[in-house]
């Protein structure tokens, strides 16, 4: 059986949902084995176990978050050498990336970046990668061992096996110049009230709303549907909102029942992050906008005079 | 203070694309400096004209690629390197990396200003691979910037809100679009481009052997489109009863 290693995201809270992911898409490819880093590194290992990680290699050494990136490469370097996996599966997230990026320049072994899927095939792993924010995929056969192939969020759903991981204490293998990048404060900015990576509903606004000022309609619509709020890059670029409300490439990937999509003209940008939804329904005064050719129903008027009257419609319904 | 900062020349992200048969991609069609590496010329820019210094940018890319590091120079960037040589076409992240690594580590920087990754790749590699390649560290996704004392402070952007990151140059940082507004080129600007040095680098220069590839692209396919539904023009009242009907369907009212 081919041996398959999750990095896995731990903090002393919880675990990275991509986590738990990636640990359903390793099942599937061999022995699924994660390495946690950090502290809640312990209290992870049996929620990893329960993901279907047969083994978790774990260190509470506080240096892994108090640091960026390079005590966790250098830990993940000695015991990939050390154990020598067949994949090792990032999250394609801030700070998966720059771990396995250093990782991958000191073994020499290249990796695969911003994968949907990763497959075993002719004794080696091959991944599936959008090109062009998506509108076609390529498919690249990873000629290293160990191969390292980064899967973007929510491109695997996750499920419990309700297994139990052995729990292997790893000792932090830190070079004396690794502790560099150093994490001075965390600040969490005004959290949303529902987590655009959970919801069943997202609203959506874009650039066609005009200006700042007219955001809170999409807030309003939100509030009514019970649903959460997402933004396109262009209104986040702008300073409208926060990025965490960020949909798309270089923001977040979510897959919603229904995603609405207001004043958004469906660049790639911002469809690869969104595109998975089970319903799309379209607000846009361009009927030849991007975004109306993949929309279940596409809407073409005024998101000003729409959206209100919409907010209303859905108060006296849930009203009722 | 020496700030070098990375661009990249690519396919026009507003023009249709496409790729070449050997699934490369195609650069016959329009175009432009990366809009991401335009952020991270306005903050070496910025740099320079609070701690002085000098900024450099340095590409890879086919010999057009000039154009995109004419297009920071006439922006207000000192001068460029230009890696260009047939052997790296289609180079995958960590050949690129090393190609850039060995022109930067000749320049010595204290900073190395990246985006975050590109706009047409999107796989945020480089930057990683660089900054291990030149043992420095890595600062990601900044939204703001503070350099004094030998240190760079950033506040990096996080899924719920930012942390503060600190380290001693010479550091690695790589941008967001969030961090600064990229300047027009003035005429000025774009006059004075025209005589500054953008040196010109082959492979063997860098000794550098392309050696096998991390990967090898064995399809490219167009991706599942979805289908297009209905579409319907306002009328009113016609929007909020098809949406409110799809809403229904849905279940989610």
């Amino acid at each position: 059986m081919a041996k398959i290693w999750v990095y896995a995201e731990v903090g002393p809270e919880k675990v990275a949902p991509i986590s738990l992911e990636l640990l359903a898409k390793a099942r599937t490819l061999g022995d699924a084995e994660a390495v946690a880093l950090g502290p809640g590194a312990d209290a992870a290992a049996a929620q990893l176990g329960k993901h279907g990680a047969k083994t978790v290699y774990v260190s509470e050494d506080a240096a892994f978050a108090e640091f960026l990136a390079e005590p966790a490469a250098d830990t993940m370097e000695a015991l990939v050498k050390q154990h020598s996996p067949d994949l090792v599966l990032f999250g394609f997230t801030s700070d998966a990336r720059g771990v396995a990026g250093r990782l991958a320049a000191r073994l020499g072994c290249g990796l695969i970046s911003n994968s949907l899927d990763v497959k075993a095939q002719d004794g080696g792993f091959v991944a599936r990668v959008p090109y062009f924010g998506g509108a076609k995929i390529a498919d690249y056969k990873a000629n290293a061992k160990p191969a390292i192939v980064l899967l973007r969020p929510k491109s695997v759903e996750a499920s419990e096996v309700g297994g139990e991981a052995r729990v292997e204490q790893v000792q932090a293998t830190i070079g004396a110049t690794s502790k560099r990048a150093r994490i001075l404060e965390s600040k969490v900015e005004a959290a949303e009230a529902v987590k655009l990576e959970e919801a069943v509903v997202i609203v959506s606004g874009g650039r066609g709303l005009g200006g700042p000022e007219n955001f809170p309609l999409i807030e309003e619509l939100a509030g009514a549907l019970g649903a959460a709020v997402g933004a396109s890059r262009a209104v986040v670029d702008a300073g409208w909102v926060p990025y965490s409300m960020q949909v798309g490439q270089t923001g977040k990937t979510v897959r919603p029942g229904v995603y609405i999509a207001v004043g958004i003209s469906g660049a790639m940008q911002h469809t690869v992050g969104m595109k998975s939804s089970k319903v799309i329904i379209a607000i846009n005064k361009d009927a030849e906008a991007p975004i109306m050719k993949m929309a279940d129903l596409g809407v073409v008027g005024d998101a000003l005079k729409i959206v209100p009257k919409l907010t209303e419609a859905v108060k006296a319904k849930k009203g009722r | 203070m020496k700030i070098v900062v990375t661009v990249k020349q690519i396919p026009d992200p507003n023009a249709t694309q496409g790729l070449e048969p050997d699934s490369t991609i195609a650069r016959d069609r329009e175009v432009v400096l990366d809009p991401g590496d335009e952020y991270g010329v306005e903050e070496g820019l910025l740099l320079k004209e609070s701690q002085g210094g000098e900024v450099v940018l340095v590409s890879m890319g086919p010999d057009r690629a000039r154009d995109a590091i004419r297009k920071g120079l006439s922006m207000g960037a000192d001068r460029g390197i230009l890696i260009t040589d047939e052997q790296l076409a289609g180079a995958d992240a960590l050949l690129t990396a090393k190609v850039l690594a060995a022109a930067i580590k000749a320049e010595s920087p204290d900073l190395v200003i990246c985006a975050t990754e590109s706009t047409d790749g999107s796989t945020g590699m480089v930057p990683p691979m660089l900054a291990e390649l030149l043992d420095i560290p890595q600062l990601t996704t900044a939204k703001q910037v503070e350099v004094s004392g030998g240190k760079v402070t950033i506040h990096r952007q996080t899924e719920d809100g930012y942390q503060v990151v600190e380290a001693e140059t010479p550091a690695l940082i790589t941008v967001t679009a969030g961090v600064a507004e990229p300047r027009y080129a003035s005429l000025k600007g774009i006059m004075a481009a025209r005589s500054k040095e953008v040196k010109e680098l082959k492979l063997a220069d860098l000794g550098i052997e392309k050696g096998q590839p991390a990967e090898t692209v064995l399809a490219v396919n167009d991706a599942e489109a979805r289908q297009a539904g209905e579409v319907v023009e306002d009328d009113g009242s016609v929007g909020v009863e098809k949406i409110m009907a799809v809403l229904q369907a849905a279940k989610v009212v």
